[in-house]
């Protein structure tokens, strides 16, 4: 298949994936609902679903230190695309997976994606999701991202998923389901920065089943300009686990942030807790910076920058 | 040189229906080269004229001259870039700023790690865990305290205000850190230091003590001759070796560990 990536997209991946044209190992690239480039690897197999628009990933037993690229780029307006990807990951495996979407929309039409990501992790693998949504463009169309990621954990598996939406997409609501067999782990981290008048809504369910699973929910977040937040956080301990979801938020301008993380227990040895913050950038942090030299705007966008991080 | 002239600092009262006076007509000249301690009892006025200085807070009428330089309309930037340093009583904390990202801004440049740990080995932190920490609720008070000394000893600004650095930090670390006010001192390079302290070996080591009270200085001198003026004669025993963690001081702080 002829590969045919103009700058824009060639910047998008970069932004998305940081890959400069075409990754090393197993990925596929999807551009405006089509299929651009794939590439499977001894261990890592990827098929086009047969039921739905969307690819099957396999990862054999025992693959570790490999790398799977899934990036998507929207460059047409006006166009829907949903798609389905379903991750199979092996025992004993060790792998990072990287995805992404970025939209760049010229138009006063609506583009808009929707990636449904389901990860079957086997016994004692451990799993690195890195997930970036960025979108651009000058038109007023809008560009909206609801993913839905939902995760299945099998006993002793670690999974790690970065999830960062940092400027530029107008609408996002975002759905996280999870759940956990005995002894795994699940990090969830969640980076996002909204401005003008966006939206954005999380939404996370997270039923820790087994005993000793372990759940941890990071969420941070700067809502600008007249944007809107909405955090809405679950987690359900069903036995002996642990379970922390923090929720941290900067606001500024005319913004509006709600966090309402949730925590349920159904049994006596379930450990949950949960913590919110929401408050502008400290008065102390802007005074700091500026001793050491720096201008006021300089100092705000460093604090955010950090705080993203 | 930093000359205050005639410094005035005014606050509403609680009622609203007048004014209290912090700082009170003060007029005061701090050479290059000069080791000041300003000390008195709280609520002197002692941080104010620091942050007066700094340019946290605008003094209601006076001058503040800095190297010949009229700065009191300047903001705290620029005269953080005329080389003005403060260290703050109680520092800032950070979610998710690095210690070593910290230090690479107060310096202005990215610092080489080794520069890195001799900065906080000069205040008592051991560097290899405390670099890639973040500046936030993780440190404890002592810790976030020292590494805000840090940032100034990275800054090296040609007058460094320390808004006492004693405070909250353990004997072990307050022994390196005067050794580190003397150090810095006895380089004699043009830099002023000037810290509030109400900590009898700090007082010692400066050549000049101000004594401040209701927002005016009270006294002038040497610390031979203010501090028995200053009541610290009057606990333990002359000469005993506890007053002084000295069995215990760290003189050697590994910089590469």
């Amino acid at each position: 298949m002829a590969v045919d990536l103009s700058p824009i997209d060639a910047s998008l991946l970069q932004e998305i994936a940081n890959i400069h044209g075409l990754p090393k190992g197993a990925f596929n690239i999807r551009k405006d609902g089509k299929l651009v480039e794939r590439h499977s690897s001894a261990n890592i197999e990827i098929a086009t679903k047969t039921d739905h628009p969307g690819i099957d990933i396999t990862i054999a037993d025992g693959t570790r230190g490999e790398t799977v690229y899934i990036p998507v780029i929207v460059t047409q307006s006006g166009l829907k695309d949903v798609v389905y990807n379903t991750f199979y990951i092996g025992e004993d495996c060790d792998v990072t997976i990287i995805a992404g979407c970025g939209i760049h929309n010229e138009s006063h039409q609506a583009s808009e994606h929707d990636g449904i990501h389901t990860f079957h992790c086997g016994k004692n693998s451990h799993v690195k999701y890195v997930e970036k949504h960025y979108g651009e463009g000058e038109g007023t169309g809008e560009r909206i991202l609801n993913p839905v990621t939902n995760v299945f954990q099998a006993e002793n598996s670690v999974c790690e998923m970065e999830l960062t939406q940092l400027r530029g997409v107008t609408s996002t609501v975002r759905d996280t389901n999870a759940e956990l067999e005995a002894g795994a782990k699940l990090v969830l981290t969640e980076k996002l920065l909204t401005h003008d008048d966006q939206t954005a809504t999380s939404n996370m369910k997270v039923v820790l089943k087994g005993e000793d699973s372990n759940v941890q929910v990071i969420s941070r977040s700067v809502a600008q300009d007249n944007s809107v937040q909405v955090f809405n956080p679950l987690v359900i301990g069903e036995s002996m686990c642990r379970g922390h979801v923090q929720c941290d938020a900067i606001i500024m301008g005319n913004a509006k942030v709600k966090a309402i993380p949730g925590i349920e227990a159904a049994c006596e040895d379930a450990m949950l807790v949960h913590e919110a913050a929401i408050g502008k950038i400290a008065g102390d942090q802007i005074t700091k910076l500026m001793t050491l030299g720096l201008t006021e705007e300089e100092a705000e966008q460093e604090i955010l920058e950090d705080f993203l991080n | 040189m930093l000359e205050l002239r005639n410094i005035t600092f005014e606050v509403p009262t609680p009622d609203g229906a007048g004014t209290r006076r912090i700082i009170d007509d003060l007029s005061l000249t701090i050479p290059d080269d000069r080791f000041t301690v300003i000390t008195g009892p709280n609520g002197g006025g002692k941080s104010t004229l620091a942050k007066i200085v700094m340019g946290i807070e605008t003094p209601t009428s006076g001058q503040i001259i800095f190297n010949g330089r009229d700065v009191t309309n300047l903001s705290i930037t620029e005269r953080a870039n005329a080389g003005i340093g403060y260290g703050f009583q109680q520092p800032a904390r950070f979610k998710g700023m690095k210690v070593k990202k910290l230090l690479d801004i107060a310096a202005g440049k990215k610092l080489p790690m080794l520069a890195c740990n001799e900065y906080l080995a000069k205040v008592g932190l051991c560097s290899a865990g405390y670099l890639t920490r973040e500046v936030d609720k993780s440190l404890s008070g002592g810790e976030v305290k020292r590494i805000e000394i840090a940032t100034i000893l990275a800054r090296d600004p040609k007058l460094a205000i320390y808004d006492e650095p004693e405070a909250g930090i353990d004997l072990w670390s307050f022994d390196r850190l005067t050794e580190t006010f003397r150090d810095i001192h006895e380089a004699r390079d043009g830099r002023s230091i000037v810290i509030i302290s109400h900590q009898e070996r700090i007082i010692s080591l400066a050549d000049e003590v101000i004594l401040l009270r209701d927002g005016k200085i009270e006294a002038i001198d040497k610390p031979e001759a203010l501090m028995p003026t200053l009541g610290f004669v009057a606990k333990g025993v002359p000469g005993c070796q506890l007053t002084e963690p000295t069995e215990l001081h760290l003189t050697e702080i590994p910089t590469t560990c």
